[in-house]
Formats: structure tokens, sequence, C-alpha cells
């Protein structure tokens, strides 16, 4: 078990090392570098200044030359300066985690108190009124984008109670109320969704574990239903759901581009937007590494949480 | 004599098919549901220069923001263009790139995935690990990344939205793979030396067709919020060509309150072709494959 635990660790290594080398190509990729967003194409500055702009960056050393540079300093935990603001790259992130933080939080607190009853109650009574109900709801809640739903809101919110989202984000340990006021609507926008799929996945898990014959045996010797069902029931189909909300908050971090430019909300979604057309190279890098970081992570731990939860697995 | 044979066999089979057709609409309601949904759009994508009241692309500043009316069914934009015909129109581009893309992303995948399965050893240890680095990006900042780098416009969406849908579909098909290449069909063909591409093709190709057909129903979905998504954020489709997601991006949002019917039609739309694709992708994975999950 400890040596499927090193080796599963190590592989992390390469799967980053991989999303740092495509990631760093990709962004190369894209037509102009911030020398050229800033100052135009030569018109009104001389090639001079352009070659040495390029120099301040870096930008003129060969390519392979950039990559190792960057790389070592990911690997010494240096992010560099954002090429836009020439603030620390880690500074940047650090004032905006804590809005998406909190943000995914919230949505996942929605998504599981929703998924959870939702999901066990359809499975119970599958082809009844309710499944279908349950079925319906969360079909929506997947076909729904999130930015619409957003839109909806804000114009529903606007209409009928005049409020519109602040321009300001005001943090949770400066006014609590005033806080969850402003994140309440992003984080249903975005847990609707994500319940959805927890919902189906809980659903279906759970009716396949209904039909094993544990199942029966703990029927036929009379247990509560309510008791096969939680006890037996719930607890084994657990494994999948948990997975589903794992992988989705993992995605939330830096994958809430969309929703967070509805509500006008200054996250790291929405810098990564930003930076990708300031080509602003080092935030760009530094906040794809962080979202893969947090998902191949995240993927780590969901693997040893599958050998602690469920001893049947075993791995070579 | 003979032709009254044929003809009699061609009608016994088209009566059997049909009762496939309906022993489907019975069990699976809602998939039936979902499918006629979608031969409502798809009839308006394919006719919408005859259904399309208006030119969906040109500007009439005659008629700005007009609500929606008897003469204007969905109101008119802030260039004065028609909604209703725009959201015609745009069904032709949302259908576009998810056809594409579902199609092109599900095929490469499973035959990426069956190689994957069928070579095994280094093989599929080097797509495995590709396949982990890809998946490690979340969906729309790789999607964003390629159009940024492709720029806008109907075919870089249609590459963009494709390229991350491989990894997702190969790594299911592999696991069916995997089990199918135990089978001792599978091992007998290769007992008498069956090469590489044949028992590929051959073996096991046609017996992913299930899985194969449910992924790539339950990503039709997935493309179109997408695409909608994409164009949204300005890096989709360009302008003017009617799309959806363009249609709530800039004047939906800014004249929201002024003109609301600019960010309900293309929104619903959205939901609409999603949720029929979806209840499809539902019963189809229902009756084909009811242990996969997508």
């Amino acid at each position: 078990m400890y040596r499927y635990f090193i080796g599963r660790l190590l592989m992390i290594i390469p799967t980053l090392f991989g999303v740092a080398v495509l990631t760093f190509i990709l962004l190369r990729l894209i037509p102009g570098d911030i020398v050229m967003l800033r100052y135009g194409t030569g018109a009104l500055v001389s090639e001079d200044v352009l070659r040495a702009e390029r120099a301040r960056y870096g930008l003129d050393r060969p390519i392979h030359e950039q990559f190792v540079n960057w790389l070592w300093g990911l690997v010494r935990g240096d992010l560099g300066l954002s090429m836009w603001t020439g603030k620390p790259v880690a500074y940047e992130v650090a004032i905006r985690l804590e809005l998406t933080l909190e943000l995914a939080i919230m949505a996942t607190v929605i998504a599981v108190a929703l998924a959870i009853p939702l999901g066990t109650l359809a499975a119970v009574k599958q082809n009844t009124w309710v499944d279908y109900a349950v079925r319906v709801f969360s079909i929506a809640g997947l076909a729904m984008p999130s930015f619409w739903l957003g839109i909806l809101m804000i114009l529903f919110l606007l209409i009928f109670f005049r409020w519109s989202p602040p321009v300001v984000f005001t943090p949770f340990w400066q006014n609590p109320l005033a806080n969850l006021t402003q994140l309440i609507w992003p984080a249903l926008a975005v847990g609707y969704r994500y319940s959805a799929v927890s919902t189906r996945m809980m659903r279906s898990a759970l009716l396949e574990v209904l039909r094993e014959d544990y199942i029966r045996t703990a029927r036929a010797k009379g247990l509560a239903e309510y008791l096969v069902i939680v006890r037996h029931g719930i607890r084994n189909a657990l494994l999948p759901v948990v997975t589903v909300i794992g992988l989705e908050f993992a995605f939330l971090i830096g994958g809430l581009v969309v929703t967070e430019q509805v509500f006008n909300l200054n996250g790291l979604g929405k810098l990564i937007v930003e930076a990708i057309s300031r080509r602003d190279y080092t935030m760009t890098q530094a906040l794809i590494m962080l979202s893969a970081g947090v998902f191949v992570v995240v993927n780590f731990l969901l693997d040893i949480c599958y050998m602690w939860l469920d001893p049947r697995i075993r791995y070579q | 004599m003979q032709t009254d044979v044929i003809r009699e066999a061609a009608l016994r089979r088209a009566r059997r098919r049909q009762n496939v057709l309906v022993r489907f609409i019975r069990r699976y309601p809602l998939g039936a549901a979902g499918a006629a949904v979608l031969l409502v759009f798809a009839f308006a994508a394919v006719f919408a220069d005859q259904l399309a009241p208006y030119d969906p692309v040109a500007n009439n500043f005659a008629v700005m923001f007009r609500p929606p009316g008897p003469q204007y069914l969905l109101g008119t934009d802030n260039f004065g263009r028609d909604v209703l015909s725009r959201i015609i129109f745009g069904s032709r581009t949302a259908l576009l790139v998810a056809f594409t893309s579902s199609f092109v992303g599900a095929t490469l995948g499973a035959l990426l995935g069956v190689v994957s399965a069928h070579f095994g050893g280094w093989v599929d240890n080097l797509i495995q690990r590709l396949t982990d680095i890809i998946l490690a990006f979340p969906l729309i900042i790789l999607a964003l990344a390629m159009v940024a780098a492709l720029g806008t416009g109907t075919l870089n969406v249609i590459i963009a939205i494709t390229i991350p849908m491989i990894p997702r579909v190969s790594r299911v098909i592999r696991a069916s793979a995997l089990s199918l290449r135990e089978m001792p069909f599978v091992e007998a063909a290769r007992a008498i030396g069956a090469s590489d591409v044949r028992i590929i093709f051959r073996h096991l190709l046609p017996n992913v067709v299930a899985p194969y057909l449910v992924m790539l129903t339950a990503f039709l979905g997935q493309a179109i919020l997408l695409e909608a998504s994409l164009s949204f954020l300005g890096l989709g489709v360009a302008e003017p060509t009617p799309a959806w997601g363009l249609m709530l991006r800039g004047a939906a949002t800014q004249f929201a309150e002024r003109a609301p019917w600019l960010a309900l039609a293309p929104g619903a739309a959205i939901s609409l072709a999603v949720f029929a694709f979806n209840l499809l992708g539902d019963a189809l994975r229902d009756a084909l494959d009811p242990r996969l999950r997508v």
C-alpha cells in the first residue's frame, strides 16, 4: 500500500511537468506579446525601445532558456512578477484567491445539501413522479448555462429589489452580511449546475447499490427500510459522489471564468481571461499551473480516499 | 414473384424498425421528447433561410429595441436585428459546432482508447500520461487558450472544443476495450494471426459502439454550452455570425433592464437545446449501456 502511495504521489510530477510544457507552448502560439500590446507595432515607439522592453521581460532570450528559467522559479516557489502590473504574481493571486475560494466553498455546500437528499429520493422512488421531477430538475441544471442563470438573477434582483451587484468586493471578516448577500447569487448560479451533476451521480450510484445482495439480506433480516437505505445504501453509494464533488470543486478554482464575468467579481477566473488577453505570460502560466495543480492533488487525494474507504480496492 | 418476396422482406424490415422506434418512445418518454425538440431545432437549422422572417445580420437602426410584438415576435436588438431570425440562424451554428466536435472528438477518442488498450505496454503508458496532462486543464481554460492561439471563428471554436473532448472519451472507451481484450473471440483472432489493424477495426471497435454513442450524445449538449460560453466571452464565433452565446454578450447584459427580451430568448434557446440533448443522451445510455456514467 505504501508503495502504491509513493508511486501515485510521484506520478504527479510528470503530469505537472507536461502541463507546464503545454501551457508554455500554447501561450507563445497566441499571436503578439505584451510589448506589442502596450506600444503597438512600432509606429509610435522606436525599435530600440521595443527591444529594451522585451529584454526587460526576458522575452529576448531563446525560448528554451525562458522555459528553464520559469520552471526553475516554479520549483523554488518563485512565480515571478506579473508582466502587466509589475507586482509579484503570488500577491495578485493571493488577493483574489479569497473570493474564488469562498465562492467555491459556498457552491459546494449548496450542491451537497441538494444532491444527497434529492439523489436518494429519486433512487428510492425510481420511476415515480418524484424521480421524474428530480431528474428534470437536475437535467435542467445541466442545461442552463450558469452565466445565463446569473444574468436572469441580476435582472430579477434589479427589477424587483433595485439591487445590482456591487463593484467592490467586501471580505467576509469585514462585513459578513454584505459579503454573503454579494456572493450568494453567484454561488447559487454555480451551485445549481454543480448540484445537478452530483444529484445524478447520487441517484445512479444508489440505484446500483440497491440491487446488491447485501441490501436484500438487510431487508430479509427485517431491518427498517430507512436503515437499509441510510446505513447500507447511501454509505456505499457515496464514493462516486465524493469523486464528482471533489473534481467539480477542483474545477471551480480557475474555472469560474464566465460566472465571475457576469457578476463582476474579481476572482481567479476573471483574472485568467484578462491575463490571456494581455499576453501576461507569467500570470497566465501561474494560474493554469495553480488550477491544474489543484486538480491533480484532488485526484490524488480521491484515489487515496478510495483505498481508505473501500478495502476491496487493491492496487498494484 | 421474386420482386414480391423482396418487397415483402423490405416491408417486414420496415415494420420491425418501426417497432424499435415505438418501443423506444414507450420505454423512454423523456428521451423521445428530447429527440422531438431536437428535430425542431434541426428543422430550423436546415430551413433557416425559409423560416426566418428577417435577415439575421442586416442592421436596421429604425427599429432598435422593439419589444416582442406581432411584427417582431421576439423583439429586436441594439442594431435593429430581429431576435427570432438570429435565434433560428443561431441553431445552425450551435448544431454545426455540436455535431462536428462531438463526432470528431468521440471518434478520435474511441480510436485512441482502443489502440491504447490493444497494444498495452509503453504505448498505453504514453497515451495515458498524455491524457492525464490534458485532463488536468479545466475544460474552459484549455478551450480559451486554444481559441486565443488559433483566433476566433467557427472552425477554430470547433477545434478548441474537440481537443479537450478526446481524452475524456478515450478514458471510457479504453476501460471497455481492456475487458474486451481478454474475451475469447479476441484471443482467437490473435491466435490465428490476425493483424493489429484487423483486430482493432474488426473486433474491438465494433464492440465499443455502445459507450461510443453514449459519450457522443453526452458531449453534444456540453459542446453547445462550451461554444456559448466562449462566444459569450468574445472568444468564440465572431460577429456578425448569429450564435446564441454571442447574443447574450454585450447588449443583452448592458441593456438588461431596458430590453430584457435580449437576454431571455437566446438563453432559453441554449437551455432548451442542451436539455433536449441530455434527455436523449440519458435515454440512450439507459438503453445501450446503463452502467456507464458520464
